[in-house]
C-alpha cells in the first residue's frame, strides 16, 4: 500500500438539507405545510372537539345563523350543529381520501416498478390495463359502483384509488425504464445484488421525490370528486363529510346561503393547499426558481490571467486581415443570489481571414462559452457582461438579437459537437438545409434545392439525393456531421466556429471530417475558430493556438511555436499529459518494468483541473 | 520461463445475438464468433470504433449481454448463461469500471453507501465494511473525508477513482474497464492510467481494457486485439499491433489519429491519404 498525500477536500460543500427543512424555508411550503398539518389534526381529533353530538337534532336549531344557542356556525336544516359536523365530516372526508391515495399509490407503484423492470409480459399486460382504466370515464364508473355496490363513500374512494393508479403506475414506469440503462444498475448487477436489492436500493430513490409530488395532486383530486360525489347526492346523506354539508347547504341555499360556506372553505383551502404543496416540493427538488437579479447585487469579480505568454508570428501565420477581434470579453451567470459567477475573465482573441484558430484547453475551461458568446448564443441566464466583439468592423455586443440574427448563420456559422441533437428529427436533412438558404437569400425552392445537392455532395456524401430525402435518423453520425458542415457553409460565411466538431466521432471518421473542414476553410478563405481539447486536433488544422485555463487565455501563438516552445507551465503540463501513439509501450507481461515505480507517485486526487459540476 | 502461464479467462467463438423488436426483422449480430484469452495479472487492450462490439464482449464477460453462442470460461469453469444467483460468486473475481463517471455511480447515494454496497453483498459485516472504505479510498488517492459525500461533488476523474475504488472493494482477479478514461480531460486521463498501472502492478489484477483510442491501449496493455464488424482482426504483442498494425483496418486506425505536432502531423496526413488513395 501506498501511503498518498492527503489533499484537501473537494472544493465544495456538502449542503445537505432535507426536503423537509428546505420546504420550511420556501414560504408558500411552510404556509401549505401548516394548513395541511391543522386539517390533520382536525382529522385526527375532531370528534373529540366537537362540542355537541354531531348527528343530534334539534327543532329549534334549524337554519339557526351562526351564534344562536351556543352553536358557533350555527344548525343546518336537521338543526344540528355545523360546527361539530364540521370537525367530524373532516376526519371522514380525508380518511375516505387516504383510501383513495393509498389504493392508487399501492396498485400503481407496485405495477409500475414490476413492469418497468422486468418488462415482458407483465409490461405489456400492465401497460394494456392502465390505457383501459384511462379510457374510463371516471364519474361514470363510480355512479355505476354506487348503484352496485350501495352509497358508501369508503367503497366509492377505493375504486376510485383503483382509477388514478395509472398516474402512479406511468410516473413510476417512466423513471424505471429510465433507471434501469444506468450503468450504477448495470454495477450493482455485477457486484451481485438481487433484483429486490436494486429496487429497493437504487430504483425506489429516483422514483421516491416524483411520488410524493404526486401524491399531494392525487389527495386534492381524490377530495374534490369526493365531495362532488357527496354533493350530487350520491353519497351516504348519514355519515358527514364535506361534500353532504355542501349538498345541505345547497340545498337551502335561498334561506341560508351561509351553510355553503364552511365546506366549500375546507374542500377550497385544503385542496390548495395540497396542489401548492406538490409546486413547493417540485420547485425545491427541481431548484426550478429563476434567479433574481437584484438591483445592488454584487459587482461580478473578473480576475484577468496577469501575463498572456505570447509568440510572435513565424512563417507559416497566414496574413489576412482581422475578421474577429475579441477585447476584454467577460462571460457571466447570474446565481440564485443574485449574484454573478463570471466563467470567461476578459480574455482578448483574433481570428484573421483565411485562419484557423484553435482554441484549447480542458473542461470547464471557458472555451464553449467565449464561442456561444461570441455567437450571441449563451444558454439561459449566460451573458456578455464586458468587453468588445467586433467582427468585420461591427460591434455586436449591444446589437439588438434582430441584427445578431442577420449575422449569425450568414456571415458567421456554427458547427456543433453533437451532430445528432442538432438536426430536428422531424424534418428531412433536405428540408433543414434548403430553408435557412431560402429564409437568408432568397432562392427559390428549385435553386435552393440544387445547391443543397451540390453541397452534400461537396463534404462527401455519396449519394446525395438520398441523404436530401432522408431523415436525420437515418444517417450515421459522421454523415451527419458533413450535413451540418453543408448547412453551416452553404450562406457562405466569412467566419465558421466549430465547437470540439470531431469529439463524438470515430477516430477514423475524424480524420476525414477534419480533411473536409481543411479544405473548405482554404477553398473560400473563410476564417475558422476551433473550439477543442485535443492536440491532434489541433496540429492537424490550426495556424494558430490560444490556450485556455479557468476562463483565461494563458498562451497564444504560432501553433508551431505552442508546440515547441510551450511558455506557460499549464501548457507544457498539458502536452505532456497527451499519450502519444508512438510513446514508450507496456511491454510484454512479466518483462521487468524500466523504471519501478515509486511509492506515492500517482495517488495525488487533486489532479483534476476540471470544475466540479454541483 | 518454459511452461505456458496458467489462463485466467478464455473466450472461445463468443456470439452475441440481440432480437430486433418487429416481425420478421433479422436479428442483430454483435459479436460473431469472438475468441480471446487473459492471463493473471494482464493487460488486455481491445481497440475498435463505436458499434465494432468492444464494449459487447466486456458486457458478455461481465453476464450483462446474452451470449448465444461459444464459451466463456473463467479458470476453466464455463460462465456463460449463468443466472444471476449462479453468477453470485462471480462478482468477487470479475469487476467492472464503466466509461462515464457521471451514470455510473448513483447520484443519491454517498460514497460509502457505494463502496461498501460490493462488500455487504458479500457479507462482509457493515462495521468491517465501512472500516474497508478508508483503505479503498486512500488506494485510489483519494481523502478518507469523502466518504460522505455524495458524487455530485467530485469531478469527473475523481468519480472515476470512486469507481475504480469500488471495482476494487472485493479485491477480484479480472476487471473490465469499458473506455475508463475516455470521458476525461486529458491531464486526468494520464493520471487514472498511471493509477490502473500502479494498482495492477501491486495487486496483480488482470485488465480487460477497451477503448477506442490506439495511443491510451499502446500505454497500459500487453497484448492488444482489434475489433471490427463483430470480429478480432487483428492480434498480438502491444507494440507491434498498436505501432506496425498489419490488418488494413488497424493500419486505417492507426493512421486517422492526429499526432500532437504540427509537423509529423502533416507528414502522417499525406501518407494516409496516399494510402486512401491507393486503396
Amino acid at each position: 500500500m501506498t501511503s498518498t498525500p492527503v489533499s484537501p477536500a473537494p472544493a465544495t460543500t456538502p449542503a445537505k438539507v432535507s426536503l423537509t427543512g428546505r420546504l420550511l424555508r420556501n414560504p408558500t411550503g411552510l404556509v401549505s405545510l401548516v394548513i395541511l398539518l391543522l386539517v390533520v389534526l382536525v382529522a385526527l381529533f375532531g370528534s373529540f372537539l366537537a362540542p355537541k353530538d354531531p348527528d343530534a337534532a334539534s327543532l329549534s336549531t334549524i337554519l339557526a345563523p351562526p351564534g344562536t344557542d351556543g352553536l358557533l356556525l350555527g344548525g343546518d336544516s336537521a338543526g344540528r350543529d355545523v360546527l361539530s359536523r364540521l370537525l367530524v365530516s373532516t376526519q371522514i372526508s380525508v380518511a375516505a381520501g387516504f383510501v383513495a391515495l393509498i389504493v392508487a399509490l399501492v396498485l400503481g407503484t407496485a405495477g409500475g416498478l414490476v413492469a418497468g423492470y422486468r418488462g415482458g409480459w407483465f409490461d405489456t399486460v400492465s401497460s394494456w390495463l392502465t390505457s383501459l382504466l384511462m379510457a374510463l370515464p371516471g364519474m361514470i364508473v363510480l355512479l355505476a359502483a354506487r348503484a352496485v355496490l350501495g352509497p358508501s363513500v369508503f367503497t366509492s374512494m377505493a375504486i376510485f384509488g383503483v382509477l388514478m393508479a395509472p398516474a402512479y403506475y406511468r410516473l413510476v414506469y417512466a423513471s424505471v425504464t429510465s433507471v434501469r440503462a444506468e450503468l450504477y444498475v448495470d454495477a450493482a448487477k455485477v457486484s451481485g445484488l438481487s433484483d429486490p436489492r436494486i429496487v429497493a436500493r437504487h430504483i425506489l430513490r429516483v422514483v421516491r421525490a416524483p411520488v410524493i409530488i404526486q401524491s399531494a395532486i392525487i389527495m386534492g383530486i381524490a377530495l374534490a370528486i369526493q365531495s362532488g360525489l357527496e354533493f350530487l347526492g350520491l353519497g351516504d346523506t348519514e355519515t358527514p363529510t364535506w361534500g353532504s354539508m355542501l349538498n345541505d347547504g345547497f340545498a337551502n341555499i335561498y334561506k341560508e346561503p351561509i351553510l355553503m360556506l364552511w365546506p366549500s372553505l375546507a374542500i377550497a383551502i385544503t385542496c390548495t393547499a395540497l396542489v401548492l404543496l406538490a409546486n413547493a416540493m417540485r420547485d425545491e427538488l427541481e431548484q426550478s426558481r429563476k434567479p433574481r437579479r437584484r438591483r445592488n447585487a454584487p459587482a461580478a469579480v473578473v480576475e484577468r490571467a496577469d501575463t498572456v505568454a505570447t509568440h510572435p508570428d513565424d512563417a507559416h501565420s497566414p496574413r489576412g486581415e482581422t475578421l474577429l477581434s475579441v477585447r476584454d470579453l467577460v462571460v457571466g451567470y447570474a446565481q440564485r443570489d443574485g449574484s454573478t459567477k463570471v466563467v470567461v475573465h476578459g480574455i482578448d482573441l483574433d481570428v484573421r481571414r483565411g485562419e484557423v484558430h484553435g482554441l484549447i484547453g480542458e473542461s470547464g475551461s471557458g472555451k464553449t462559452q467565449t464561442a456561444f458568446g461570441v455567437l450571441g448564443l449563451l444558454p439561459a441566464g449566460g451573458r456578455v457582461v464586458g468587453g468588445s466583439i467586433v467582427f468585420d468592423g461591427t460591434e455586436l455586443t449591444g446589437l439588438k438579437e434582430s441584427e445578431v440574427r442577420k449575422l449569425r448563420g450568414v456571415r458567421m456559422a456554427y458547427i456543433p459537437q453533437e451532430p445528432m441533437s442538432n438536426l430536428d428529427p422531424s424534418f428531412t436533412i433536405g428540408y433543414q438545409l434548403t430553408e435557412p438558404m431560402r429564409v437568408t437569400k432568397g432562392m427559390s425552392k428549385a435553386e435552393a434545392k440544387e445547391k443543397a445537392l451540390a453541397l452534400l455532395a461537396r463534404v462527401g456524401i455519396p449519394d446525395p439525393e438520398r441523404t436530401y430525402k432522408a431523415y436525420p435518423h437515418e444517417v450515421s453520425g459522421g454523415m451527419a456531421q458533413r450535413v451540418l458542415i453543408a448547412g453551416a457553409v452553404s450562406c457562405e460565411p466569412d467566419l465558421l466556429i466549430a465547437d470540439e466538431p470531431t469529439t463524438a466521432l470515430d477516430v477514423t471518421v475524424q480524420a476525414e471530417v477534419l480533411d473536409l473542414l481543411r479544405d473548405l476553410q482554404a477553398e473560400r478563405d473563410m476564417g475558422l475558430l476551433m473550439v477543442t481539447h485535443n492536440f491532434g486536433v489541433v496540429a492537424d488544422l490550426c495556424d494558430r493556438v490560444s490556450v485556455m485555463q479557468h476562463g483565461r487565455i494563458v498562451e497564444t501563438g504560432p501553433v508551431r511555436g505552442i508546440f515547441t516552445d510551450p511558455r506557460h507551465e499549464y501548457t507544457r503540463a498539458l502536452l505532456e499529459a497527451v499519450v502519444l501513439e508512438d510513446g514508450d509501450p507496456r511491454g510484454e507481461l512479466g518483462a521487468t518494468p524500466a523504471a519501478a515505480p515509486a511509492a506515492g507517485t500517482t495517488g495525488d486526487a487533486t489532479d483534476d483541473n476540471e470544475e466540479v459540476h454541483a | 520461463m518454459s511452461e505456458q502461464p496458467e489462463v485466467l479467462l478464455d473466450a472461445r467463438d463468443v456470439e452475441v445475438t440481440y432480437p430486433i423488436k418487429g416481425f420478421g426483422k433479422k436479428p442483430f449480430k454483435a459479436l460473431k464468433g469472438v475468441s480471446l484469452d487473459i492471463r493473471p495479472g494482464e493487460c488486455v487492450g481491445l481497440v475498435g470504433e463505436s458499434g465494432s462490439g468492444k464494449t459487447t464482449l466486456g458486457r458478455a464477460i461481465l453476464g450483462l449481454a446474452p451470449v448465444t453462442g461459444g464459451t466463456i470460461r473463467y479458470r476453466g469453469k464455463e460462465i456463460q448463461g449463468l443466472s444471476r444467483r449462479q453468477r453470485r460468486p462471480l462478482s468477487a473475481e470479475i469487476q467492472v469500471v464503466f466509461q462515464d463517471p457521471y451514470g455510473s455511480l448513483n447520484p443519491s447515494m454517498t460514497i460509502e453507501q457505494i463502496l461498501t454496497e460490493p462488500l455487504s453483498v458479500a457479507g462482509v459485516p457493515g462495521a468491517e465494511a465501512r472500516a474497508r472504505v478508508g483503505t479503498l479510498l486512500d488506494r485510489v488517492g483519494l481523502p478518507g473525508d469523502s466518504a460522505h459525500r455524495l458524487p455530485r461533488e467530485f469531478s469527473g476523474g475523481q468519480r472515476q477513482r470512486i469507481a475504480i475504488a469500488r471495482a476494487l472493494a472485493l479485491r477480484p482477479s479480472l476487471i473490465v474497464c469499458d473506455e475508463p478514461v475516455s470521458a476525461l480531460d486529458l491531464s486526468t486521463q494520464a493520471r487514472v492510467l498511471e493509477l490502473l498501472i500502479e494498482i495492477q502492478e501491486q495487486t496483480g489484477v488482470a485488465y480487460l481494457f477497451v477503448s477506442h483510442d490506439l495511443a491510451v491501449v499502446r500505454h497500459i496493455s500487453h497484448r492488444v486485439a482489434v475489433m471490427y464488424r463483430g470480429e478480432i482482426v487483428e492480434s498480438g504483442d502491444g507494440d507491434q499491433v498498436t505501432a506496425r498494425p498489419e490488418h488494413p483496418y488497424t493500419q486505417r486506425l492507426f493512421m486517422a489519429a492526429p499526432l500532437p505536432d504540427p509537423d509529423r502531423q502533416a507528414a502522417r496526413r499525406a501518407e494516409r491519404l496516399q494510402l486512401a488513395a491507393q486503396a
